[in-house]
Order: C-alpha cells, then structure tokens, then sequence
C-alpha cells in the first residue's frame, strides 16, 4: 500500500501548489476560468439555494491509499480525526437545519472514534444518515459489529466500487480489494441491504480507473447489476457514477502518467450547461474535520473555504446565511459540470 | 518533417473545415448521427469503430476511439476481443485470397 502524498513529502499535497498547477492550464494553454464559463452560459454566478445535505469529512485516516483519493487518506493520516467537542457542534448545527440528510465521509469515516456515537445522536434527531463506506473496512477485526451496527439505525451504506471485475479494481484501491469488497457486500445483503423492502439502502459508487470520464450512469448500473448477480449474486439500489476532479492523487496520477492536459481539455470541452444546476454545492455544506466548512468535499480538499461573508467554522454556523451563500470556484470545478455532470449522488444531467 | 503522425492534430480535426467549410458541416452532421444511439447502442457503436480503426489503422481513430470505449463503459477484455475480430476479418480477407493466388496458379501452370 502506498504513502499518501503528505507522508511521502510530495508537492502536490499541498493544496496551494493544486491551485496552481490547475490554474496555469496546461502545455502552455490557458483554459477560460470557470466563473467566467458559468457567466457566459448564463447560469453564474453560483448561488447555494438551501441546505439539505449536511456533509461531514470526519477524518483523513482509511485503512486504504487508493491512487485517485482526492483526500490523500490513507492509514498515515492519523493526525486528522474530528474531535468529540467538533461532532457535537456539528450536531448542534444540524438541530439547527432541521433534518437535513447527514452524509458522513472521510477516510474510511468508521475509523473515527466516535463514529458510531454521532450516527446514533443524528439517528435520534430523525435525520437520514449516509455512510461513504470503503466496503474493506467492515472486515477489519476492530471494527467488528459494525455492518449489523450501520443496518440498526438503518443508516444508507454508499460504497465505493469503481468496477464489477477485480482487475480495475484493484488497480485503482489496492491488491485484494475487490475479493474483500466482494465479501463485504455479501455481509451487507445478507443484512437486507440492497434488497426490495428492507428499508436498507446500498448504493454503489463507481469513479473511472484511469483518465477518462464516466459511462452513461443507467446504461452502467445494469452492467453491474447483471454482472454482479451473476459472477457473485450480489444485489444493490443504485449506482453513481463520479467524475475524478483533477485534484491531489488523481492530479498526481494525471501528471505523471502524461494524461493532464488532454483530461482537463475534456473536463473544459464537455462542459454542459444542464449540469450546472444539479452541482451538489448548491444543496450542501461540507465540514472539515477541524470544523472548517466549506462548500464541498473537493473545496475542502483544496483548502478553499466558503467565502462572500458566510460564516467559516462550525462554532459561528448560521443556516440561513450559509442556505444562500455565494459557492466559491475555481478550475477544478470544471470537474462537476463535464459531460452528464457529477455530484456525490452521481450524475446530475 | 519531424514526423506524420502528430497527437495534438487530433484535437484541430475541425480545423479541416478551412477550405470546405460545408462539406465539413455536412460530414459533421452525418458523423454525429452515425453515433447517436438507434438500433445500436453508443457502446456497440464504439466497439465497432474501434475494431475499424484497427483494420483501416488510423492510430488518430484507435486513440480516440480507446477512450470513447472507456467512457462508453466498455472493459479492456471486451475491447480487445473487438480487436481480435478485426484481426481475423484483416487476417481471413488475405487468407482467402489465396484462392484467387491458386486459380492463377493452375491457369498458368501446365
């Protein structure tokens, strides 16, 4: 399993140095600023129009180093784990919102300590909770009990599966991934999950294996639901195909396989004014593990807080200020908008 | 010349349409519908032109048409087997042309 980019003391893991490569364009090509995309499209500048997905990065820690983690997670990143006093005024704040749904994320989410406490708080409040689950972690011995915990409070389990053989996929997750995702799903169907009338969701993720933008999202999702079925009898709900934004271990991959600039000239060439609507920013916050929001997970990933006055930090969270902010952009956003668009429920357009 | 073949040349396809900008409007048109889904799906439709670009060996095509597979959903096993049947229809049309080889054969020989 490889270092993360930050263990490894690379320089693209800091999110200045992103900024900048993506910035610059690419091979001495400038591409348009994606603000200005937005307004001669008609459709900036983006605004927030409410908050109904509440979105928490509880840490950088996962028992995985996949090479397109836009987190650069991985089991070095035990440095950065939401605090216990951060969770509850994440709680506090989902009060607040009303009933949001709450989407977990991290890293591998479970692996923070107090994962299984926050899930029961938020279940308490009526709010649907969302675990983005890297499937692997269900089999670790420490974390025994944790499927028949996550189907209890009837919590909706989105897993990472970039592809329904084993090769792809663990050439993007790691040797041995799939095998073990493989038995993870079983343990989640045996559980009711991805079964009609169990109330138990399983929804499956798939992100490209390489620098190329998804399929067509049904056209997909009965690929794998047929191969699935057939090669290992696994059932799920739906699957969401995700676009790789040019950023951290993906942007690193791009980079050093000579792949940069032709993907961003695809990501700027499809770009698709229908997308735009659906982009998750305009529906969400997302907030870091040090209680930092932001306007996505990639944002924060890029250290690109909420701007235009909205309120920065967990402990000054307004609803109403962030339920209409100003979403700040900037070239990875191209990222969201290519093609049949991409959010963290798949495609949007 | 530094070379035939340039990559950056496929992105400026378009710039063919200098010099004949309605037949290019015309072929863009036609080459979009080709595409679209109807009978066959965008995937079918892609696996065939990559198994073409093979048999015409448009390195232009075969790159473009590697990644549209990808993007279709295609996988490298189903790709490759497109490939192979390009093959063996190239492989098979010269092999029986051999029947042409021998009927000139036995005209000329005694």
């Amino acid at each position: 399993m490889g270092l993360s980019l930050k263990a490894s003391r690379h320089p693209l893991a800091s999110p200045r140095e992103q900024l900048r490569i993506i910035g610059n364009g690419a091979g001495g090509k400038r591409f348009q600023p994606f603000r200005d995309k937005l307004a001669e499209a008609g459709v900036g500048p983006l605004a927030a129009k409410a908050i109904e997905v509440f979105q928490i990065n509880v840490g950088k820690l996962c028992n995985q180093a996949c090479k397109h983690c836009h987190v650069d997670a991985g089991p070095d990143r035990t440095a950065e784990n939401m605090s216990r006093e951060t969770l509850d005024l994440c709680l506090a704040a989902v009060r607040r919102v009303g009933r949001p749904r709450v989407d977990i994320t991290g890293g591998a989410p479970e692996l923070n300590p107090h994962f299984r406490w926050f899930v029961q708080q938020v279940r308490s409040l009526g709010c649907r909770v969302i675990d983005r689950c890297n499937l692997t972690v269900l089999l670790l011995d420490s974390q025994r009990g944790l499927a028949n915990f996550l189907a209890a409070h009837e919590v909706e389990v989105i897993a990472s599966l970039p592809y329904f053989l084993g090769s792809r996929t663990d050439a993007q997750r790691g040797d041995g991934v799939f095998d073990k995702s493989v038995a993870a799903l079983r343990k989640l169907n045996a559980l009711g999950y991805g079964r009609p009338g169990s109330g138990l969701l399983l929804n499956l993720v798939y992100n490209p294996t390489g620098a190329f933008l998804p399929p067509d999202q049904a056209a997909l999702e009965a690929d794998f639901r047929r191969e699935l079925r057939a090669r290992h009898g696994i059932e799920f709900n739906s699957l969401y195909t995700i676009t790789n934004m040019p950023i951290s271990r993906y942007l690193e991959f791009l980079i050093r396989s000579g792949n940069y600039r032709r993907y961003m000239e695809r990501l700027v060439g499809t770009f698709n004014r229908a997308a735009v609507a659906g982009v998750m920013c305009r529906t969400m916050i997302s907030v870091g593990w040090d209680g930092r929001i932001f306007d996505c997970d990639f944002n924060q990933m890029l250290d690109l807080e909420v701007g235009y006055g909205a309120p920065r930090h967990i402990r000054d969270f307004d609803p109403d200020a962030l339920a209409s902010r100003r979403i700040v952009s900037d070239q990875h956003c191209y990222g969201c908008t290519a093609g049949a668009g991409s959010s963290c429920g798949g495609a949007t357009a | 010349m530094a070379g035939y073949y340039r990559d950056d040349d496929l992105p400026r396809f378009a710039d063919m349409a200098a010099g004949a900008p309605e037949l290019w409007e015309k072929f863009e048109s036609w080459y979009t519908a080709v595409f679209r889904a109807g009978a066959l799906t965008e995937r079918e439709k892609s696996l065939i032109a990559l198994a073409v670009a093979h048999a015409v060996q448009c390195p232009y095509c075969i790159d473009a048409y590697t990644q549209a597979c990808l993007e279709k959903g295609s996988n490298r096993e189903q790709m490759t087997e497109a490939v192979h049947v390009a093959s063996a229809i190239k492989g098979g049309a010269a092999l029986v042309h051999g029947l042409q080889m021998r009927r000139v054969a036995d005209k000329l020989s005694m």
